[in-house]
């Protein structure tokens, strides 16, 4: 029984307002990036300068909250210095970890600064002990973020077979492919989560109001189509509804929200030891609801995971800043594959 | 300038594949990639199988590969890839930074750091030479500009490959979207996708075709065609990958061989080959835009 080894949540902000309320709200740690090409979350008005970045540090580090640093796209060889840049920059400012992607980038963060703490990146799609393994022992990792496609007895046996901290995705927007190697939003728009840090970004999106119904585009393509009465979502490449042999439906994906409340036991007996939040590019809001209620919920299972039970208050919280207003439990659940 | 064929991505009975490749042995194809690299569930072929195709071709004066699966999930999928590793009659290509690991460590120096692996620097891909590699691919969404200038950058002097044709392996998922298309889960997905000789085709709500869907990996619907960019590929390639198709196939690579040859220009060469493609070409990524265009320089 491990439940008793502490889980830390891990909170997203986009911005300074947003850390400070993850960090109200019980958060353990916030995630943030700085605002370019740098993260996987590089949108227009989000994210951080350096003078909202050395506050927001000194408003957690005051509170005893961590600060992890996402760098997690790949330089190319024109624009390496603005990502070696940007680590040096992290760790002046004195940050806690920098979640990297790269491996090139992680040997330049070991070498150059061998105090800083590096945490794989979800986009360096490492989803099993020996890829793990292999970044452990070249460059001194020492957490890994697992991407969204394992069940969780193979989240299990990851954790069984290797030394470097393990975190996994609870709750938020649901990649359906490995992350770090899907190259939907490139081949659509030319921007690409691996080299922008960008999927289906908003500058390509056009809505349309049109005899048959609202119309979502990304860069011309039509990605959905909304009848009088439908809410129309945005348009995510993954999750709009296409035709295949005469039939229209959510090929890929529905829009809706992972959430993985209801195997927090499993998770902590695991030996889980962070739980990330999704959604940098939300609200303060969401990110006050969000954390409030896995909060409450880590809490109840480091207490006791056996009497743990999902609130249905949490749940209806939960819903309320779910994309499509639903959930899943994603590839934790077999069936879900 | 060598030719390579990619491993099959589809899934194709096991005498389809077998006759695919008797084919292949007499194509101009200079490499064959061979092994499932798409879903552990598919077993049309075996892993001796596989060996024995390997064995096959290198006695027809072929370079054969064994490919890694490109996303591992279990521990029987390690066990799999622990097999490919411990053979030392052919290359590898590793597709995951598993099957690095495991050749690394088994002092394997003569593998191929394969396009999942998101060499995007040549920092990355000296670590990998470091590490062993002799040969790597770069991600089909590089441009040939950005890799123009990672090789001028101080780049490990190994062979480097450019996928040239075929539909762009776009991304992969826990997820079998040939099983959902059936209502089914991918343990029990009646293996629904064998014989689909070119996947499933997925169209937007205007009937354009966008996707395409083969069991856990999607790729483009248009066909990636750097036939007419060839003069721009001999600066930075040694080798052109060619992804297998339902048909014609060869005739691709008899295209390929007669344009590197120069007796077939790259303008009449990719107009020959509209007449073997699937869909309507595209070459975006390569001139570092959206992959779905077409792009065609003034």
């Amino acid at each position: 029984m491990t439940s008793n080894t502490k889980i830390e949540l891990v909170c997203p902000a986009g911005s300074l307002p947003a850390l400070k309320t993850a960090v109200d709200h019980g958060a353990d740690c916030v995630y943030l990036g700085f605002k370019d090409a740098t993260n996987a979350r590089n949108f227009t008005g989000l994210n951080f300068d350096a003078k909202a970045m050395t506050e927001g540090v000194r408003y957690a580090h005051d509170r005893k909250r961590k600060v992890l640093v996402a760098l997690n796209t790949y330089p190319q060889a024109g624009n390496w210095s603005g990502w070696t840049a940007a680590v040096d920059r992290a760790a002046d400012l004195g940050i806690d970890a920098i979640i990297v992607a790269d491996p090139g980038l992680m040997a330049y963060a070991q070498k150059k600064h061998p105090q800083l703490r590096l945490h794989l990146s979800v986009q360096g799609s490492a989803t099993t002990y020996e890829a793990i393994n292999f970044y452990a022992e070249r460059f001194g990792i020492q957490r890994a973020v697992l991407p969204r496609v394992l069940s969780l007895p193979q989240v299990q046996h990851v954790i069984a077979n290797t030394q470097v901290e393990i975190e996994v995705f609870g709750f938020g927007g649901l990649c359906v492919m490995v992350e770090g190697r899907c190259a939907l939003s490139a081949y659509a728009t030319g921007e690409s989560p691996n080299c922008n840090g960008a999927c289906s970004p908003g500058k390509h999106v056009r809505w349309e109001q049109t005899p048959k119904g609202m119309e979502t585009r990304l860069n011309g393509i039509l990605i959905d189509r909304f009848d009088d009465g439908e809410r129309a979502g945005y348009p995510t490449l993954c999750k709009g509804r296409f035709d295949v042999n005469g039939e229209t439906y959510y090929a890929i994906e529905e829009p809706t929200s992972l959430n993985t409340l209801e195997l927090l036991p499993d998770l902590a007996r695991a030996g889980v030891r962070a739980i990330k939040i999704e959604g940098r590019q939300r609200s303060p809001a969401y990110v006050a609801q969000v954390t409030r209620v896995w909060r409450e919920a880590i809490d109840r299972v480091m207490r006791d995971a056996d009497s743990f039970a999902v609130q249905p208050a949490w749940i209806a919280e939960l819903d309320k800043v779910s994309e499509g207003r639903s959930h899943t439990l994603g590839a934790y659940y077999r069936p879900w594959k | 300038m060598k030719i390579a064929l990619g491993p099959l991505l589809y899934y194709w009975s096991r005498q389809e594949t077998l006759d695919f490749y008797a084919q292949i042995a007499q194509s101009p194809a200079d490499i064959v990639y061979l092994g499932e690299t798409v879903c552990s569930r598919r077993h049309e072929l075996r892993a001796d199988d596989w060996l024995d195709v390997a064995a096959m071709l290198k006695a027809a004066g072929k370079e054969a590969v064994l490919s890694s699966q490109s996303l591992i999930e279990s521990e029987s999928d390690l066990k799999a890839l622990r097999r490919i590793v411990a053979q030392d009659e052919f290359r590898v290509e590793a597709n995951d930074m598993s099957a690095v690991q495991l050749l690394a460590k088994a002092g394997r120096r003569d593998w191929i750091a394969g396009p999942t692996l998101n060499i995007f620097n040549p920092h990355t891909l000296s670590m990998l030479a470091e590490a062993g590699a002799t040969r790597w691919m770069a991600p089909p969404e590089m441009s040939g500009a950005v890799l123009a200038e990672l090789l001028a950058s101080g780049a490990p002097a190994i062979e480097t490959e450019v996928l040239a044709w075929g539909r762009l392996p776009l991304a992969h998922s826990a997820r079998c979207f040939t099983a959902r298309h059936f209502n089914l889960q991918k343990d029990t997905c009646e293996f629904r996708c064998l014989g689909m000789k070119d996947g499933l085709v997925l169209r937007t709500r205007e009937g354009e075709p966008f996707l395409t869907l083969n069991g856990v990996q999607t790729q483009s619907a248009r066909v990636h065609n750097l036939l007419g960019d060839l003069p721009q590929l001999r600066e930075t390639a040694q080798v052109l990958r060619v992804s297998p198709q339902g048909d014609d196939t060869v005739r691709v690579l008899e295209l390929f061989r007669d344009a590197i040859a120069g007796t077939l220009s790259p303008q009449d060469a990719f107009g020959q080959s509209k007449a073997l493609m699937v869909e309507a070409p595209c070459n975006g990524f390569w001139h570092g835009r959206p992959g779905v265009e077409q792009y065609v320089s003034a």
